[in-house]
């Protein structure tokens, strides 16, 4: 079987594709570079060479995917509306259809939900994909993968978005397996080249440490899931669109699983939600710390986040976590208190309207991606800076 | 009953650094491990057969060193272990991998008897897809059960499960028949450290390979040939760098500072 193809008249050895092989699969031989077994063709290396002269060995094939249109995206909802990243993914998904020439249609399954329809064309859908019946009343994998799978054969769109949530990449695994289709999980950034329609798809990779775009070439539809909070909300307008009833013959399912019952948490402010977040880090040195924090938050109506650090540690639960394995969050504040801004961090934040580091270390790569800062003790600085704003916010 | 544990040997991303003038991974002294959700994964597919009986078989594919990983799944508790290594599974994407993970277990049914529940860890922390799972449900036609944060009961008679399922604003609890497959977060257990003795014994017990004439897949499901989703490019993060206002000295002074600029950005936000 094949390794990664080095062209060794190309070669000039700098050594660049040894640094970038995250397996430690190649290696200098004289003045060229040598692959051995422990290559798996992950395709790291390719673009660090100046001089291209890797490449991963693949065999062109002709297929002809012309008869694909369209950007969809699945909606997500509680039963009662769609979840705010239906509506980042709409504003995407204008995007995308535009540069194509196509239309954006939105996926609707649930239980007498069509009255959703209104506001998935207010943010961007010109059709809506509906689908009800009671047993879609709550998201269940199976026949919610099943009747998206007859749409898609049906329709055949070329793009499939949906959010980076646990529903969300629950249903896009099980629907792509299905379909035999390319799925790209977390996707940061999304491009499309206007002649191919071959999506571009950014995202995390190694913890946050890299960034890799994927390419679906060949199979269609290409889907993607995206994170919350990465694209903005699009302006809502007074868009109309069509309707189009999905009907399904559910009695062909054997559907194993039942939904006993939904315990929600008892969480004053969702992070996800929150306008302003508090965040708390290794930096805190004990878990009774975030007390101190806590108060802060409650000063400003602000939501209670927290590093992996932090978590890890135990001194606080895994649903505060902001980062590549947390949340991703975009509020228009973000303090980080004693955290250090781990590129892993920063992957789950960066995208926050202003960012304002509290940290002992000056430093702390937190302080190059942050607004204002407080070098300082978070201990004296934090509740001093609670106090001053009570003082002016009059609570 | 029968546990299969799907488990990956990882890089520890928490310390890959990026070198700042190459902005290239800087590899040395980077550990493998067992994907840390993966152990939580062992643990459960343990408790289960010391709650119900049975065996607990963890598999991995990967390159032969991934061997490694079985073998601390083994020392844990597990009583067997398949590695699925082949260099034509090389640049598998999730679908070829689940594909191969599931012809692997079809492979470990016929040998060893029927699966009653596959258990894998949410994701793993190098690729962080969490697509594998649930692509093995599918090719296997198991019910998915992904997210699972606590197993309440198992029924091995009237074979059911019934689990909770972390979600992002609250618990889901579903009752699945079994044969079913299941993705653990790390709320589920906390797993063992294996004992001295437990290590030793673990060198006894069998390790079975599976190469890709095992498997009876064609030549274009699996590695590269098998993979819709190509990686075109691979760069590093790229953070904003803001030259911010970072104050510095009396923390009373600091504090004012910064509390004035606070509630002028907090204008427009409903505090």
């Amino acid at each position: 079987m094949s390794y990664v193809k080095i062209d060794k008249n190309l070669c000039v050895g700098c050594g660049a594709c040894v640094d970038a092989c995250p397996v430690g699969a190649l290696f200098m031989e004289g003045d060229k570079v040598e692959v051995n077994d422990k290559c798996n063709l992950c395709g790291s290396c390719v673009g660090v060479c100046p001089v291209n002269a890797l490449s991963i060995p693949r065999e062109a094939k002709k297929v002809d995917l012309s008869d694909w249109k369209g950007v969809w995206v699945i909606t997500e909802h509680d039963g009662k509306k769609p979840v705010t990243v239906t509506f980042e993914l709409l504003g995407e998904a204008s995007k995308l259809a535009s540069k194509r020439d196509t239309y954006v249609g939105a996926v609707l399954l649930g239980n007498n939900v069509a009255f959703m329809a209104d506001e998935l064309f207010s943010y961007g859908a010109d059709r809506v994909f509906l689908c009800e019946s009671p047993v879609l009343e709550h998201y269940r994998t199976e026949p919610y993968s099943e009747v998206i799978v007859e749409m898609v054969k049906h329709f055949k769109p070329e793009i499939i978005l949906s959010g980076a949530t646990t529903q969300g990449r629950d249903l896009a695994g099980s629907v792509a397996t299905k379909l035999e289709t390319g799925l790209t999980a977390d996707c940061t950034g999304l491009e499309i080249c206007p002649e191919t329609g071959n999506l571009l798809q950014t995202r995390p990779a190694f913890g946050g440490n890299i960034m890799a775009t994927i390419l679906c070439p060949n199979t269609r539809p290409q889907m993607s899931t995206v994170r919350p909070k990465v694209f903005p909300v699009p302006p809502k307008t007074d868009k109309k669109g069509d309707i189009v009833n999905f009907s399904f013959d559910f009695s062909k399912l054997n559907i194993r699983t039942e939904v006993l019952e939904y315990l929600p948490f008892e969480e004053k402010i969702s992070l996800a939600d929150a306008e302003i977040i508090v965040s708390g880090g290794r930096g805190l040195g004990k878990p009774e710390n975030f007390e101190i924090l806590k108060e802060l938050a409650d000063t400003l109506g602000a939501a209670l986040g927290a590093s992996r650090a932090a978590v890890d540690a135990g001194w606080i639960s895994y649903e505060h976590q902001v980062g590549q394995t947390g949340k991703t969050v975009r509020p228009k504040i973000y303090i980080a208190c004693g955290i250090s801004g781990s590129v892993q961090h920063m992957a789950g934040m960066k995208h926050s309207d202003i960012i304002i580091a509290i940290n002992k270390d000056p430093e702390a790569p937190i302080f190059k991606i942050s607004n204002y800062g407080i070098v300082g003790d978070l201990n004296v600085i934090v509740p001093l800076l609670t106090k001053e704003l009570k003082k002016h916010l009059g609570s | 009953m029968r546990v299969v544990v799907c488990i990956k040997q990882v890089p520890d991303t928490t310390e890959v650094k990026i070198n700042p003038e190459t902005n290239t991974l800087m590899r040395e002294g980077v550990q493998s491990i067992v994907n840390p959700f993966d152990e939580f994964a062992i643990e459960e597919g343990i408790r289960i057969k010391e709650a119900h009986g049975g065996e607990t078989i963890a598999l991995t594919m990967g390159p032969p060193q991934a061997e490694e990983v079985l073998k601390t799944a083994l020392a844990m508790g597990c009583d067997k272990a398949y590695l699925i290594s082949d260099r034509a599974f090389a640049g598998s994407d999730t679908l070829a991998t689940a594909l191969t993970i599931s012809a692997a277990i079809k492979k470990i049914e016929e040998k060893d008897g029927p699966v009653d529940i596959v258990i894998c860890g949410k994701q793993a922390i190098d690729g962080d897809t969490g697509q594998v799972g649930p692509g093995i449900a599918v090719r296997l036609n198991l019910p998915p059960l992904t997210y699972v944060s606590k197993v309440r009961e198992i029924n091995p008679e009237q074979k059911y499960i019934i689990v909770e399922r972390l979600m992002e604003r609250g618990k889901e609890v579903v009752k699945s028949t079994l044969p079913a497959l299941l993705t653990v977060v790390k709320d589920i257990n906390t797993p063992r450290y294996p004992s001295l003795f437990e290590i030793k014994k673990a060198s006894k017990k069998p390790m079975i390979k599976l190469t890709f004439n095992d498997l009876g897949l064609r030549e274009d499901q699996t590695g590269l040939k098998g993979s819709p989703t190509w990686v075109n490019k691979i760069f590093s993060p790229d953070l904003k760098s803001v030259s911010g206002e970072i104050f510095q000295g009396e923390p009373e002074e600091c504090v004012k500072k910064l509390t004035e600029k606070l509630l002028e950005i907090t204008k427009g936000v409903s505090l």
